[in-house]
């Protein structure tokens, strides 16, 4: 499954799973990730499954990549993970207000905001990965007819809670954060939340995320709960 | 005393508490974080006879000033650095790293500069009284993770200690070392760059710019031409990876880093050289050296011997 492994600096183990990005590829990664995870290997201190690739870090005072490697490689994967995923219905308010990239992608399209927001709404997408920023999920795939590129310059700021658009792919911002992607819609909901020891991230990879929309009332209600 | 604490009269730059760092959160886009030297961090601790995993203060460039409130107590600070302590009497005294010094209540400790270096550590007898965060004291500010709420030190803040334990009077007499190169091995995207540029790489001279910090150590100098793509899809980011952006301009990850991203990677600082790279200052020149994966290995073993060495020459 695993294509070529190669070292990543002295501490770091680099699986390469294909170049494609898509959901077979990825599924493979998450099995790999969630497999070491469950195994506790000695010496291992971090994983970061992305959408085709798994980076193994380890501590070079227990173990190396030769012998870490052969680990890897002989890897069972005999972990049940089909249960492990949830189905996550996440509020969105597209208010012009929070949608402050959807006029100019009605212009690239031709299209109206609601034709868009249709097009974005009530699907299910796949969560690929977690990261950049602590707890934002990349989910996709989004319909081609609103694919777009990231911004030319990116945002020095783009506020907490903003759902972005960039390529196959959605994410949320789970912190103001600077940012280059199309932003359509803001949710009230906390994605990370680093109080919560035990699952500070509500969407994690190979979870499904609906999106739902909520009126500018509704959103303001979330606060006063 | 129950209630001693230090009160910060002026938090410095980037005054953050920091451990060994965060295991196993890299999947959900927490870094490492911890200490960046953790060579002196781990020195603080064994020179105030503290647990070699308890919090201490980092702090770059210019440092906290704190006044202490409470029974005397040992404090030390290592690094290379500029500090004074004011005596509550009107005297005063110019610090010494690598020593433990005895404050008295109303003393304030003005941890004034580093001294061309980055990086200084700051430990009290006792230790700090703070909460774990993830089985951790490090503090990743960006995501406002760790003790402190996630926060650097704040003007006018308290910070509580635990009571005192025995702390013996100690003295290291130790100049920490500098490197010539930086040793990095080949990345993973070490073919996407032309042919001069990856001899420029290994042969000229990188100025260390000021947009520098936890994050990231971003430099300048011949730009490093990319012949196959300026993007790949994004991935996975370890700390000491030398990411090459469109731009040209290396940027060597630092504990802090994203933890998801999508430039070439042209290489990696080996571990053995990762507490030494983090205490060079902005506006130095450093050139790059190519090191094999065994040797790399080796030398990381030959430093962490060097760094048991010297903590088991502080009795």
């Amino acid at each position: 499954m695993i294509k070529n492994i190669v070292n990543l600096g002295d501490a770091a183990i680099y699986c390469d799973f294909g170049s494609d990005v898509n959901k077979e590829i990825n599924s493979k990664v998450i099995k790999y990730f969630m497999a070491l995870k469950e195994k506790n290997i000695k010496g291992i201190t971090n994983l970061s499954p992305s959408y085709n690739k798994l980076i193994i870090s380890f501590d070079l005072n227990e173990t190396n990549y030769e012998d870490l490697k052969k680990v890897v490689l002989d890897l069972k994967l005999n972990v049940k993970i089909e249960n492990r995923f949830q189905k996550i219905n996440i509020p969105i308010c597209c208010d012009d207000e929070f949608s402050i990239d959807i006029e100019r992608i009605e212009e690239k399209f031709q299209k109206s905001k609601s034709e868009i927001i249709n097009l974005f709404l009530n699907k299910n997408y796949f969560c690929y990965m977690t990261g950049f920023i602590a707890g934002m999920p990349f989910l996709g795939d989004i319909d081609e007819k609103i694919q777009l590129d990231r911004l030319e310059t990116p945002r020095v700021k783009v506020p907490k809670g903003s759902v972005g658009l960039t390529g196959q792919f959605c994410n949320i911002y789970t912190f103001e954060s600077p940012g280059g992607w199309n932003i359509i819609g803001k949710t009230p909901l906390e994605i990370f939340n680093s109080t919560n020891v035990k699952k500070p991230n509500l969407i994690s990879p190979g979870d499904q995320v609906t999106f739902y929309e909520i009126k500018k009332k509704e959103y303001e209600k979330f606060y006063e709960k | 005393m129950k209630n001693d604490y230090f009160k910060v009269i002026r938090a410095g730059l980037n005054s953050t508490f920091q451990d060994h760092g965060r295991k196993n959160l890299y999947h959900i886009g927490l870094p490492f974080s911890g200490s960046m030297d953790k060579r002196n961090y781990l020195i603080a601790n064994k020179l105030i006879n503290n647990n070699k995993n308890d919090a201490a203060i980092e702090f770059a460039f210019q440092g906290p000033s704190l006044k202490y409130f409470g029974l005397p107590r040992n404090i030390v600070i290592t690094g290379s650095v500029n500090f004074k302590i004011y005596k509550d009497n009107n005297s005063q005294e110019n610090g010494e790293c690598y020593k433990t010094i005895k404050i008295d209540n109303g003393d304030i400790i003005d941890i004034i500069s580093t001294n061309k270096s980055v990086y200084g550590y700051f430990c009290i007898n006792g230790g700090f009284k703070l909460d774990k965060v993830w089985d951790s004291f490090s503090t990743t500010v960006r995501a406002k993770v760790g003790p402190n709420n996630g926060n650097k030190l704040i003007d006018g803040q308290k910070i509580l200690l635990n009571d005192p334990s025995n702390s013996p009077h100690r003295k290291l007499n130790f100049l920490d070392s500098k490197i010539e190169f930086i040793r990095v091995i080949k990345g993973t995207n070490f073919d996407f760059f032309s042919e001069q540029s990856i001899k420029d790489f290994f042969s000229k001279y990188y100025t260390v710019t000021k947009l520098t910090d936890r994050m990231g150590m971003r430099l300048e100098g011949n730009k490093l031409n990319n012949i196959k793509s300026t993007n790949i899809k994004s991935e996975g980011l370890i700390k000491g990876t030398i990411q090459v952006p469109a731009d040209g301009q290396p940027i060597i990850l630092l504990s802090d880093h994203g933890t998801i991203g999508g430039y070439p990677k042209i290489g990696v600082v080996i571990s053995a050289d990762y507490d030494k790279i983090v205490q060079i200052t902005p506006g130095s020149k450093i050139k790059f050296k190519e090191i094999k994966l065994k040797d790399a290995e080796n030398l990381y073993k030959l430093y962490t011997m060097e760094t048991n060495n010297i903590l088991n020459r502080i009795i």
